[in-house]
């Protein structure tokens, strides 16, 4: 009833909603990246197959994304940490900015090394 | 929502990953050159103590971090009641600590 | 001739409310709380609403505006309706008592919950402490003392609206100033109050506290504070 979606157009409170959906990629991807690796056990011809299957430039992409989710919340986490355990920074946004653009960058750097 | 136990937990594995996954990243930028096969992944893995010991840490505090992540969204966006987060975070984090042993056991054999 | 602007006022309560339009002569140098008592005095004499200084020193006045919580006594109308517009409701993440009215109770009862309170290590017949303005606690609990209780910050604070029982940015804000006041004696159980589920380790980091406080408080970097001590008594195998 209330309006309130104003309050949530802050930076940081993106760069939160950020950190939280590229956990979240993560964590979902993390269990099949274990799996995929398990074949290694017994079946190395279908994880042969599936490396094969991996070279294909649209799951290179896809890859890349994840390398994305991947360099935000690590970027992002390595800001959180510093605010958390180095003495207050006034330039919060600057560092939400600078750590979103190097995820931009390993996930570029990625995509064009892999295909 | 979490108390000061789970808190530090989350930060310190937080600290841990960091360096791990810099590495990570570094090797897989360098094993994708030219294509990646079974055989490449097991030649530089298998038997060894070190690889051994670098993913079974790089496993252990994902699956730490990761379990109370989910912890975390489970109370703020799905509203698990207090009572159930704490079975559903060890759920989490032994499924992830459970495949992710399988994994490194399958690489190094 | 008299220009109008086009007001929606929130009117009712939690249980039932709906947006109430009105018209309301536009001046030089009004702020939105000369709107709403424009609306009581000329439109709906039933209209709740709270004040008190009304120059911008009690924090009475705080309400929703345009989707943002503000001192309405110090938000000029020419700053927020540039388009002749205005949405006025009351305070986010509080029960409405009636209108803009909104109920504090848990609000000051998180304040206690947090230890937010003056312990005293000494009696009258102690010497007086000598604290340098110049100290580092000193300086830290000055950034952070000037709070009205106002509750904007409690408003703007997306945390509070997920996580029912967070203790919040206001009371989190006033434990790191006592926190470090050299002259009291209850940091022990005030770190314990504030290192709980519901306390410091919920923050999330918006800043939206520290964007929207009225006193340029920064509620963020306080629990961030706390954050720091509890973890380096943590390490130091306190609790």
């Amino acid at each position: 009833m209330r309006r309130e979606a104003r309050v949530r157009r802050e930076p940081l409170w993106l760069a939160h909603l950020v950190h939280r959906v590229s956990g979240l990629v993560l964590v979902t991807f993390l269990p099949v990246h274990f799996l995929v690796l398990g074949l290694a056990l017994e079946r190395t011809d279908t994880l042969d197959a599936f490396l094969r299957w991996g070279e294909n430039p649209a799951v290179k992409l896809a890859e890349s994304i994840l390398v994305l989710a991947l360099g935000l919340h690590l970027f992002g986490g390595l800001r959180l940490l510093a605010l958390e355990f180095l003495p207050w920074s006034p330039a919060q946004k600057t560092y939400a900015a600078t750590a979103a653009g190097l995820a931009v960058i390993l996930s570029l750097g990625f995509f064009f090394n892999a295909v | 929502m979490l108390g000061l136990h789970l808190y530090m937990l989350q930060r310190l594995s937080a600290l841990l990953l960091a360096p791990l996954i810099a590495v990570h990243i570094g090797v897989m930028l360098f094993a994708t050159q030219g294509g990646l096969s079974a055989a490449e992944i097991l030649g530089r893995t298998q038997g060894s103590v070190a690889w051994a010991l670098y993913y079974g840490v790089f496993v252990a505090a994902a699956a730490v971090h990761g379990a109370i992540g989910l912890r975390v969204i489970a109370f703020e966006w799905l509203k698990v009641p207090a009572s159930c987060l704490t079975p559903l975070t060890w759920v989490a984090g032994l499924v992830l600590a459970a495949l992710g042993a399988r994994a490194v056991v399958a690489v190094i054999g | 001739m008299d220009e109008l602007i086009a007001v929606r006022v929130f009117r009712g309560d939690d249980r039932a409310g709906a947006w109430c339009s009105y018209r309301v002569p536009r001046q030089e140098s009004q702020t939105v709380l000369d709107v709403v008592t424009w609306i009581q005095r000329n439109a709906e004499p039933a209209l709740a609403y709270r004040f008190a200084c009304r120059v911008g020193m009690c924090g009475s006045c705080a309400m929703t505006v345009n989707g943002e919580p503000r001192w309405t006594c110090r938000t000029h109308v020419r700053n927020v309706a540039a388009d002749n517009r205005l949405e006025i409701a009351p305070l986010r993440n509080l029960p409405v008592i009636k209108d803009l009215v909104t109920d504090m109770t848990e609000f000051f009862e998180k304040w206690t919950r947090a230890k937010a309170v003056f312990e005293p290590s000494a009696t009258r017949a102690d010497p007086l402490p000598l604290i340098s303005p110049e100290g580092e606690q000193r300086k830290a609990a000055s950034e952070g003392i000037e709070c009205i209780n106002c509750a904007v910050c409690y408003a703007a604070c997306d945390t509070v609206r997920q996580h029912a029982g967070y203790l919040g940015p206001a009371a989190l804000n006033r434990a790191w100033t006592l926190v470090n006041d050299e002259r009291d004696a209850g940091n022990r159980a005030r770190l314990a109050a504030v290192t709980g589920p519901e306390g410091c380790t919920s923050c999330h980091s918006h800043q939206s506290c520290q964007k929207y406080c009225p006193n340029e408080l920064n509620p963020t970097a306080a629990i961030a504070g706390l954050k720091r001590k509890a973890a380096a008594a943590y390490l130091r195998g306190g609790r």
